[in-house]
Formats: structure tokens, sequence, C-alpha cells
């Protein structure tokens, strides 16, 4: 067991998949000599070569568009974009070609290629670096989405994800990069990549999260203690496919369910976990899903993107209007 | 723009059926590779013409004609290594001809019960790409992996590799082939970017893509560019077989700009009367690929008259093969499509699988 911040365990999981599979290859602005601008890739150009470890050109189509093409001659590209808000130039090849290749070859040619994203707000950044574009990622066929919320989920399920035969579009909570530290063990995989996970135990609601939204999840539960609330929080992990099963088996006992997320509210994740509860658990609610999300605005500036993000007290205000119904 | 008169164009062979000299290239083949290029040359057209009439027919949703454009692929195709992989747009019948493709395959897409037809390792031809330019970059991205394989300058024949990509003029507007130009050239990329220049993006003339000749492109981004008769397969052949050989020996990629023109429409949806002059057309149809070959090998006297009759009556049949088994591919089995999408299925899709076949089983009920 070893204990270390999240940008750590990542750059110690890209390490070791890479030690394990000759075939990964790293690209991305910035990742070589100065390890990404996150560090993620610290030291491992050092270490694995200029071949494996591509400084790109600057240009986030061609990072992507070319992974597909590394992927297809049987390489398997980890592309690191460098925020969340310059994914959209290379949308049309994630879109367009990653997500859509297997379907096109009539399953004949598999696109392994993973996409990590620093992703989500709260470090005080400019306009641009601070987006949460899951949903549009969930919305595309032939994806698959996850996001990480602690140390050691980020240490094995980047080296899962790179595993996977899919693409992968893998959701770094910036903000926890260097800000979330806990143990890793390096011997244990904690759970299958696409599996959400009960992390707190409770009666009283269900709250869902993922990502950064987590430990404000998780810290509305400590906090409602004191009021006499006992929420059950799950740490979603996966959105595409979604493992709502834990959720539902949740709900049916909690009567009541609050989705987290940072993204805008509209057509978010949060809405389609919502049309699912309802779906499946109708019998068992005991008041509307409700959700706790960002608001359908750009990302504002940074100075008032605290009230912007879902906090404890949104999360527990929600948690009441649901007791309340 | 330039035309055929542009002392910068290589040409082998006049539209007359004469072999000329050029200082930079020269076709090595033999007669009878030029009177085998002769029959790739009609038989890719009557796979053209074929599909053409059955879109018609209503039996293809829409069609991309090649038609002017045989001698830019066949002539590059049939200066492919068998290790090469290539990169097409929609419109590359006749490489995928050279590659091997039974031509069935390709009307699959265009039938609308596949969305290629092929498996692209067995062939080396990857799937036609609609979005356009996105080809230009995995065909970058695949030139990377080879220099990772060590297959390049090796100098072991078989082992060297190139790659490429093939595009249309309006692709060279597109954001991702001047980013794969990018790549390519700072990585040394083993491929060759072979540009169709037909004159016409749909109803945008090149004018509109372009101040400057395609070809002179190439220097902007630091690799050589050419620009070639593209209705001469014996000069696109040599040019193409120089490019490549550049490529696999580690010298980096290069720009070929096939200068020909589209006699037919963009596609089968598409009107060209309502923006070319007919007088354009006409003077082009002076130009043909094929009649310049057939005027050659006459004029060589390479062949003898019953040669001719039997690429026509090869032609003839391999028409209505075509014609027949278009007829005969099958549809899809609905079910069987959410197996595609992912390596691991999810259970989201195998629920939506079975709730489709439920239903369709209700509706035969």
């Amino acid at each position: 067991m070893t204990t270390m911040t999240m940008a750590k365990a990542l750059n110690s999981g890209l390490r070791r998949a890479m030690e394990n599979d000759d075939k990964v290859v790293l690209m991305g602005e910035d990742i070589g000599r100065l390890g990404g601008v996150f560090r993620i890739t610290d030291g491992l150009q050092k270490d694995f070569g200029e071949n494996k470890v591509i400084d790109t050109p600057l240009a986030e189509s061609g990072i992507v568009g070319t992974a597909v093409g590394m992927a297809l001659r049987g390489y398997r590209p980890v592309v690191e974009i460098q925020f969340d808000g310059f994914v959209y130039p290379a949308y049309d090849q994630i879109v367009s070609q990653v997500a859509k290749f297997r379907y096109r070859s009539g399953g004949r040619q598999a696109m392994p290629i993973v996409i990590r994203i620093p992703y989500g707000g709260g470090i005080g950044a400019v306009e641009h670096h601070s987006e949460s574009p899951e949903a549009q990622f969930v919305h595309t066929a032939g994806l698959k989405v996850v996001s990480c919320s602690n140390p050691a989920d980020a240490y094995w399920m980047v080296q899962q994800a790179i595993a996977c035969d899919d693409p992968v579009v893998f959701l770094e909570p910036k903000r926890l990069y260097h800000s979330a530290k806990g143990d890793v063990d390096v011997d244990e995989p904690p759970a299958p990549l696409f599996a959400s996970r009960v992390i707190r135990p409770g009666t009283t609601a269900t709250v869902l999260a993922y990502g950064p939204s987590v430990s404000i999840a998780m810290g509305a539960a400590s906090a409602g203690e004191a009021d006499g609330l006992d929420l059950e929080v799950i740490d979603l992990r996966t959105l595409s496919p979604f493992d709502l099963e834990p959720v539902y088996e949740s709900v049916r006992r909690t009567g009541r369910a609050v989705v987290v997320h940072e993204a805008h509210r509209t057509l978010g994740t949060g809405a389609e976990i919502a049309a699912r509860i309802t779906e499946d658990c109708f019998y068992s609610l005991e008041a509307p899903v409700l959700r706790v999300t960002g608001y359908d605005t750009p990302y504002p500036p940074s100075r008032v993107e605290e009230t912007y993000l879902p906090d404890l007290d949104r999360v527990l205000d929600a948690v009441d209007r649901s007791l309340g119904w | 723009m330039a035309d055929f008169a542009d002392p910068e164009l290589v040409q082998l062979l006049t539209p007359e059926g004469e072999r000329i000299e050029h200082p930079d290239y020269r076709f090595d083949g033999d007669d009878e590779t030029i009177a085998g290029f002769y029959r790739d040359l009609v038989l890719s057209r009557r796979i053209d013409t074929e599909a053409t009439a059955l879109q018609r027919h209503g039996e293809l949703g829409i069609w991309a004609s090649l038609l002017g454009q045989e001698a830019s692929q066949i002539g590059s195709g049939r200066a492919l290594a068998p290790q090469d992989f290539v990169f097409p747009t929609y419109r590359e019948h006749g490489v995928a001809w050279c590659r091997g493709l039974d031509p069935a395959a390709l009307l699959h897409l265009f039938r609308g019960v596949d969305q290629s037809g092929w498996d692209p390792a067995a062939y080396n031809f990857g799937l036609y790409t609609i979005v356009i330019g996105a080809q230009t970059l995995h065909a970058t991205g695949y030139a990377m992996g080879v220099q990772l394989d060590d297959a390049v300058g090796t100098g072991e024949q078989g082992r060297d590799t190139a790659v490429v990509a093939y595009f249309g003029d309006g692709a060279t507007s597109q954001g991702d082939v001047n980013e794969a130009f990018v790549w390519a050239s700072v990585t040394n990329a083993p491929v060759v970017f072979f540009c169709q220049n037909n004159q016409w993006a749909i109803s945008e003339p090149t004018t509109r893509q372009t101040r400057v000749p395609l070809y002179q492109r190439a220097a902007g981004f630091g690799f050589p560019g050419v620009r070639v008769d593209g209705n001469d397969v014996l000069a696109v052949h040599a040019v193409t077989t120089e490019a490549l050989q550049r490529a696999r020996e580690g010298s980096g990629p290069s720009l070929i700009e096939a200068y020909t023109y589209r006699m037919g429409a963009h596609t089968t949806t598409d009107d060209p009367t309502r923006y070319r002059h007919s007088d354009e057309v006409e003077r082009w149809k002076l130009r043909d690929p094929i009649e310049r070959v057939r005027a050659y090998l006459r004029r060589v006297h390479a062949v003898d008259d019953a040669f001719f009759d039997d690429v026509d009556a090869e032609a003839e049949a391999l028409g209505e093969r075509l014609r027949t088994e278009c007829r005969q591919l099958p549809d899809p089995d609905p079910a069987k499509l959410f197996d595609l999408v992912y390596a691991e299925q999810t259970p989201e899709l195998a629920a939506q699988r079975d709730e489709l076949a439920e239903w369709l089983a209700t509706e035969v009920a």
C-alpha cells in the first residue's frame, strides 16, 4: 500500500501500462520533457523514449486523428488533451471516427484509444479550462466514458481503460490531481472499470456522483450526520455504460435519489439517470429524482465559479427538498 | 490555374497516345504492363458505369463516380507494394480494384446493407471515408506506426512500407489535411498524400479552395510536391512509384497532385449542368485516360484487335456479375448490429437488442 496523489497515481498507472505492453503509446502536447501541464506524464519520455511518449504538434484533431491510424497499425494510443475546453477541435475525429470505427468496419476493427481529459472546474482558471463535456461523449454511441475520483481508482482505471479494446474517454478531475491523496494498493485491482460503487452506505437518501463531485457528495454526507441524515453515496465511476443496478438497489431502499454533477443540467447525465431511475424504481420512489448541477450558462468567470459549482449546501438542500416531498 | 500546357505537369503519354520523355520521371514498364493497365482502366470504368446504372434503377442509394479519374487511380494503385496501406475517400474504386477487392464489396455501403464491405487488414485498403480529409490523419498516424515497427528504411523489399492517403482538391481546405501535412512533415512519416484534383468539389471550383497550385502547398510544409497529368496512367505510375519509394526508404512524405477531371457528377444526387459549362466537359473528353492508352497500344502494335475485344467482353461479364450480385446482397439482421458497436458489449445495448428482437417478433406474429 502506497500513499500518493491522484496525479502520481495516474503517472504510475501509465508507467505500468507501458511496462506491461509495448504497444502502448502516449501522445499529446507538452507531455514529453515538460511531463504535461499537470505533470501527469512526468518522467515517462525519459524512460520510454521520444517514440513512445510523443510530443505532438499543437493540433487536437491531429492528436486524435493520428491516434486512429496508430490504432489501425496495432498500437494502443493514449492521448492527452491538455484541457477539457480544447477537446472540441478534436470532436469530429472522436465522434465520427474513433467512436464509429468498429461499427463501420462491421466489427472487424478495434479502436483501443484512451482519450485522457483533465476536466471540470474549481481551479480558478480562465475560460475554456473548466468544462464538463461528458454528456456529449456519453451521447455518442461507440465511446465509453469513465471518471475517477480517488488515487486508487485513478491508478487502476487508467490501466483498465488502456487494456480495453473499446475507445475510452477518461475524465480526470483536475482539481483533485494534487489535492486528493490516498492509499493505492498496486497489487489488488479495486473493481472492474465499468462498475459503480457504494462508497458510503446509508438509509435516508441516495446521492449519486462521479469525478470531482464525489468529494462534494461525501462532504454533504458527513455534514448531514449532524442533522440526523444518513446518506448513501454512490460513486458512479462509469458513465458509458452506466452501471445503475447498484443505484436501483439503493434507491429501492431509500426511496430518494439526488444526482450531483458539475456539467450543465439540461440533457446532462443527471437527466438520463433520473429517467432510468424513474423507469425502473417508480413504485419505490418517495420523491422525484433531483439534480444538483452546474447551470445552463457557459462556465463562468472564476471569481464566481464557487457559486456555479455544486457544493455541500446545495446537495443538502436537494436532500431536504426530497425529504419534504 | 494550370492547364496541360503547364511545364510543371509531368506527362509521359500524350492524349494522342505518344510516349514522351520527362527529365525527372520515367515509366519503366513494358508494353505488356501497359496492356494490363488498359485492362484495369476499362474494367474500373465498367464497375463505375454499372454502379451508376444500378443507382438509376434504384438498386443503390447513391454512387460516387470515378469517371475520368481512372488513370489517377490505376496508375497509383498499380505502383503499390502489397505491404503498403491505402486510406481512401469514397471514390477510390479503381484503387480498390488494384488492391484485389471484389467490386461487389464496394456496393455494400452505397446500397445501404453495410457501412463497409471488406476487411481493411486483409487488403491493406482502409474503409471509405465520407468526412472530407479525416483519413489523411489516419494515414499519417498509421505511417507513424510503421516507423515504430521499424518498417522504413531497412532496404528490405517487402518490409519497408509506405502509406497513401487519397483525397480531393476540396479536402485541401480542411484543417485535418493541413494538420496531417504538419504531422507527416515533422515526424518524417512514410506517407504519400495523393490529391486527385478533379477540378470540382461538388459545385465549388478549385479556385474556391486555393490561390496557388495545390502541389506547391507541399513546399510550405517542408516536403516535395509534384503535379502530374492525372489522365496519363504512365506518368501517374512513375510519379507515384517514386514517391512511394521515397517514403519506404525513410525520406519522408510527399504530395502528388494528379491533375484530372471528374467527368460525371460529384455523386448521383448532383447535377453538374447547373454549375459548369459543357464546353469544359467536351474539352476534357479529348483527354480521356483510356483512349490515349488504346491509341498507344494500337500505334506500337503491342496487342491485336482480339485483345481489345477480350477486354470488352470481360468488362461486360463483370458488369453483369455486379448487376446480379448487387440485387442479391442481403439486408443486415438489425439485431446483429448491436453487437458491432463495442468489443465488450454493454448491458444497455444488450437490453436494447433484446427489446428490438422482442418487438420484431411481435410484429411478425
